[in-house]
This record gives structure tokens, C-alpha cells and sequence, in this order.
């Protein structure tokens, strides 16, 4: 098993969530986080002064899967988040000791 | 011989004047303030403002009120004659044609406002213990002296220092005297103006907005013409400010920001202060037009070059906005919208001068008075809290409380 953690952009949270769908990979756990990378910073402008901010608003998925479904999902993701502009963001790969399902005490490919 | 009588439409209306004025300062600067600070100071900036007024509310009525409008000693103070205010109310007295709790209860809201609108300097980093000690000290020793000089009859009033609803009392006041305290106080670790919530801000100030003819029409004492034409000269200037703040920015930026145009408002309304009841529209427009002009600069340019941390610019936009204010009713006063005040547009080159006395010498009072007290808290329970404090937030470090629970 394998955890999948993408850094992608904001607005293509759900054209990912939605490609992920069709290719039967329903459950993950989004978060919002703030990175930098390539891309240009921003800037605010409060009272008169600016400030450049160079942590930008992403989004964060992780899904754990099967070691046979990787492939798959890393495309599915990438598919749906590139834009081919810098700041499309970044898919890790990590190895997976175990999961368990909460519910049912359920361990291994078997909890997912 | 003319008998004062009530009239229920003048009472009616100041004692909604006055309640809108309360709303200026609970929650209206409350918010205003609190939106643009660090979330994790949001709480103590709120209740720097909540906590002002209930103190302000309760030292009036014993001696507030009676220093301010008591009878005038060499035009320096007034004697408290009914402290704790007996036997004012049960005497039915009258003030015009209001009831004289009346008016009592609607000056004290703008005793109130002037010590909150401090705490927009101060914020982040001032311990609460000395706050609360400040609120009386500089009530007792600024605030009531100078209201009793421009309104309780006291030797400006007698020199013809014209100030319709708090140009001198109020902003510039609060301004210099915030200036005074964060030279003190010292700037923040952090001195970048991140508003954490710019939406509060904003809501503040459309409060401030509306509170603010409660403010300045109120001043009127009575619901009629007088009323009438510094509610619509209030509302002029500070639309006038809000699109030329706008206008400066896009200028300077190409871009025009939300929290500019609430400012340039801001910087409108105090400007008109002074000046509601004695100017007509276009001179308000002009009001309007040079508060966001200087408060810009005073913002832009004079608080980076000289580096004082007025975090929320109450001397930016109070004060600097205050004192063009002062000065306008010098040059703009028509004796057609208001008998009492002649300015130099109208002839009359001696108001100006009488102005610029005025200014000059509450700058210098409340300037030099506010470092004395400021000092003397400093060094005794001390003006800042520590730096691990200030770096927590003063939410959870002064009051173990967070706003904003996940």
C-alpha cells in the first residue's frame, strides 16, 4: 500500500475529486495548506503598503491505496490538476506500514 | 422671557443620537479595530474598546459630566456640583429643550469614543492592567479639561474656538494623545498590518458611518434644519473621502483596496466633525477631498519616515484628518447654515487663527499630558506585556481566551 499526498491548485480540487470518482477511488482526505515552489508570490496591498507574500493558497490530498492502483491514481490526479502553468504542484509517493479500519478493526488491503 | 420647554421631538431624537453614538463605539470601533489585527489578538482589541466605555460610563456620572459642563473656574475646569449626578434627574431639569440626563448621557458617549479610539495605536502589545488604569487617568486629566475648554464654556469656547461635534475634542485629542503613547508603548515585533478579518472592519465602519450622524446631526441638540444639514454634510464628506482615497490609490497602485476606501470614509467623517453645523455641501466636499489626501500622506509617508508604530493610525486618521477639519471650519463656516460661526471664505480671517490656536494648544496639552500618565504607568506596573506575550497573542496571554476555536 501506498500513501499518495498532491499538492495541486486550488480550482482543480474538484475536477480531481471528480476524476477520481470515475475510476473508483472515492475516499481521501483534503486539506488546505500554503507552499511555495516556482511559482511568483502574490501581493497585498493594507493601507497603503504592499507586502509580498510568497505562500500561496494550495490544496492538499492524500489518499492510501494499493500498490497496484498507483499508477492509476497518480495519472487520474495528474490529468486533472495540470494546467501546464509553474504551479500545478507536486504528487509524493510514500510507503504504507499498515491501515485499519476504525469501524471494524479491518487491517491491510482489506481496510481500504 | 423665553421658558425652556421639552420638546418630545428634539428628546426623541438625541436620545437616539446618543444610542447611535454608543453603537459607534460598541461594537463599531470595537470591530473596526479588531478586524485588522493578528486573529490571535482579536479578543483584547475588542475589549480595549468595551472596556473604555463601561469605565468612561461610570466615572461621568459621578464627576465626568459636572468637570466638563459644571460651572466654569477661570475657564480651566468645571466644578462637579452633583457628584454621582443626585437629584439631577428627579429635578426634571432641562437643557434647552431636552432633559438635562439627556444631554449628560449624549456627551458621555463622546467621552467614551475619544479614550477608545486610542487603543487602535496601541494594540498587540499594551498590558490590560495598564489600559485599564490609563481610561481614568487620561479622562480625568485630558479629556475632561479640553471638552470643558471647547464645549463646557471654558477659555477656548471663550476665545471663539468653533468645534461643532469633536474635531479638537475627539480627534485630534485621541490622535495626538495616541501618538504620544505609542512613542512610549514602542513599535510591535511584528509591524505589518495583516488584517486577520477585513469583513469586521468593514462592518465597524459602516457602523461608524451610521453611528456617526448620531455623532455629528446629534451635536445639533434638537431635530430640525441644524440637524438636517450636518447629517447630509457628514454623509457628503465621507462618501467624498472614500472615492478619493480610492482615487489616490489607483494612482499609486493601479489598484483600488476595500480597507483604502473604508479609510478614506473614515478619515471623511472625522474631518466633517468639526465642521457638520457650520458648512454647506460643496465646502463639505472639499472637507472630504483633503482628509483622505492628508491622512493618506499622513499614513504613507510620515508614519514610515518617522517610524512611530500607530498601528491602527488613530493619529493618521484622526488626528491629521482632525486638525484639516479644525482648520476648514476657519475657512469654510457659513453664517447661512449657522449664525455662529463666520469662516474666511465668508470674510472672516479671525476664525482661522482662532482655530489654529485651538489645535495648537490641545496638540501640545494632550501630547505632553498623555506621556505623563503614560510614564508614570510605565514606571509603575508598566506600559508592555512581554515579548513571549506579545508573540503568543494577547488573547490567550492576558485573558486565556481564543476566538476562533477549530
Amino acid at each position: 500500500m501506498k500513501k499518495i499526498v498532491a499538492l495541486i491548485r486550488r480550482t482543480k480540487l474538484d475536477v480531481v475529486k471528480a476524476a477520481l470518482d470515475e475510476v473508483g477511488h472515492h475516499s481521501m482526505t483534503v486539506t488546505e495548506v500554503k507552499g511555495r515552489g516556482k511559482q511568483k508570490g502574490i501581493t497585498e496591498i493594507y493601507r497603503g503598503r504592499e507586502y509580498q507574500i510568497d505562500l500561496l493558497p494550495k490544496v492538499e490530498l492524500m489518499m492510501v491505496v494499493d500498490d497496484a492502483d498507483v499508477e492509476r491514481v497518480v495519472d487520474t490526479i495528474m490529468h486533472g490538476a495540470r494546467t501546464g502553468e509553474i504551479g500545478d504542484g507536486k504528487i509524493f509517493v510514500l510507503p504504507v506500514d499498515d491501515v485499519i479500519r476504525i469501524r471494524t478493526g479491518e487491517r491491510g488491503s482489506d481496510a481500504l | 422671557m423665553v421658558i425652556a420647554v421639552l420638546n418630545s421631538g428634539d428628546t426623541a431624537w438625541m436620545l437616539i443620537s446618543t444610542a447611535l453614538v454608543i453603537l459607534m463605539t460598541i461594537p463599531g470601533l470595537a470591530l473596526f479595530y479588531s478586524g485588522l489585527v493578528k486573529k490571535e489578538n482579536v479578543l483584547n482589541t475588542l475589549f480595549l474598546s468595551f472596556v473604555a466605555y463601561a469605565v468612561v460610563s461610570v466615572i461621568w456620572f459621578i464627576y465626568g459630566y459636572g468637570a466638563v459642563f459644571g460651572s466654569d473656574i477661570h475657564g480651566l475646569i468645571g466644578i462637579p456640583t452633583n457628584p454621582f449626578f443626585q437629584g439631577v434627574i428627579e429635578s426634571h431639569a432641562l437643557y434647552g429643550t431636552i432633559p438635562l440626563g439627556l444631554y449628560a448621557v449624549f456627551e458621555m458617549a463622546f467621552a467614551a469614543i475619544t479614550v477608545a479610539l486610542i487603543s487602535g495605536a496601541l494594540v498587540e502589545r499594551m498590558k490590560f492592567g495598564a489600559w485599564m488604569l490609563f481610561i481614568p487617568l487620561w479622562l480625568t486629566l485630558v479629556y475632561l479639561p479640553v471638552a470643558h475648554w471647547v464645549w463646557g464654556g471654558g477659555w477656548l469656547a471663550q476665545l471663539g474656538v468653533l468645534d461643532f461635534a469633536g474635531g479638537i475634542v475627539v480627534h485630534i485629542n485621541s490622535g495626538v494623545a495616541a501618538l504620544a503613547l505609542v512613542l512610549l508603548l514602542g513599535p510591535r515585533q511584528d509591524k505589518r498590518l495583516f488584517p486577520h478579518q477585513l469583513t469586521y472592519s468593514i462592518l465597524g465602519a459602516g457602523l461608524l458611518w451610521i453611528g456617526w450622524f448620531g455623532f455629528n446631526a446629534g451635536s445639533a441638540l434638537a431635530a430640525g434644519q441644524l440637524a438636517t444639514s450636518a447629517f447630509i454634510v457628514t454623509n457628503t464628506s465621507a462618501a467624498v473621502g472614500l472615492l478619493v482615497w480610492m482615487l489616490i490609490e489607483y494612482l499609486r497602485f493601479g489598484k483600488v483596496t476595500l480597507l483604502g476606501a473604508a479609510s478614506g470614509a473614515i478619515a471623511g467623517l472625522a474631518a466633517i466633525t468639526p465642521a457638520a453645523g457650520f458648512v454647506n455641501v460643496m465646502s463639505a466636499m472639499v472637507i472630504g477631498f483633503g482628509a483622505a489626501v492628508v491622512s493618506y500622506a499622513a499614513i504613507s509617508y510620515i508614519k514610515p519616515r518617522l517610524g512611530y508604530d500607530d498601528a491602527l493610525d488613530v493619529f493618521g486618521i484622526h488626528g491629521f484628518s482632525g486638525i484639516w477639519g479644525v482648520l476648514a471650519v476657519g475657512l469654510f463656516a457659513s453664517p447661512f447654515i449657522n449664525a455662529a460661526g463666520t469662516g474666511l471664505l465668508y470674510g472672516n480671517a479671525h476664525q482661522l487663527a482662532v482655530q489654529a490656536l485651538g489645535i495648537a494648544v490641545t496638540f501640545a496639552y494632550s501630547f505632553v499630558v498623555t506621556l505623563i500618565i503614560a510614564k508614570s504607568i510605565d514606571l509603575t506596573i508598566g506600559l508592555r506585556v512581554s515579548s513571549d506575550d506579545e508573540q503568543q497573542g494577547l488573547d490567550l496571554a492576558t485573558h486565556d481566551e481564543i476566538a476562533y476555536r477549530i
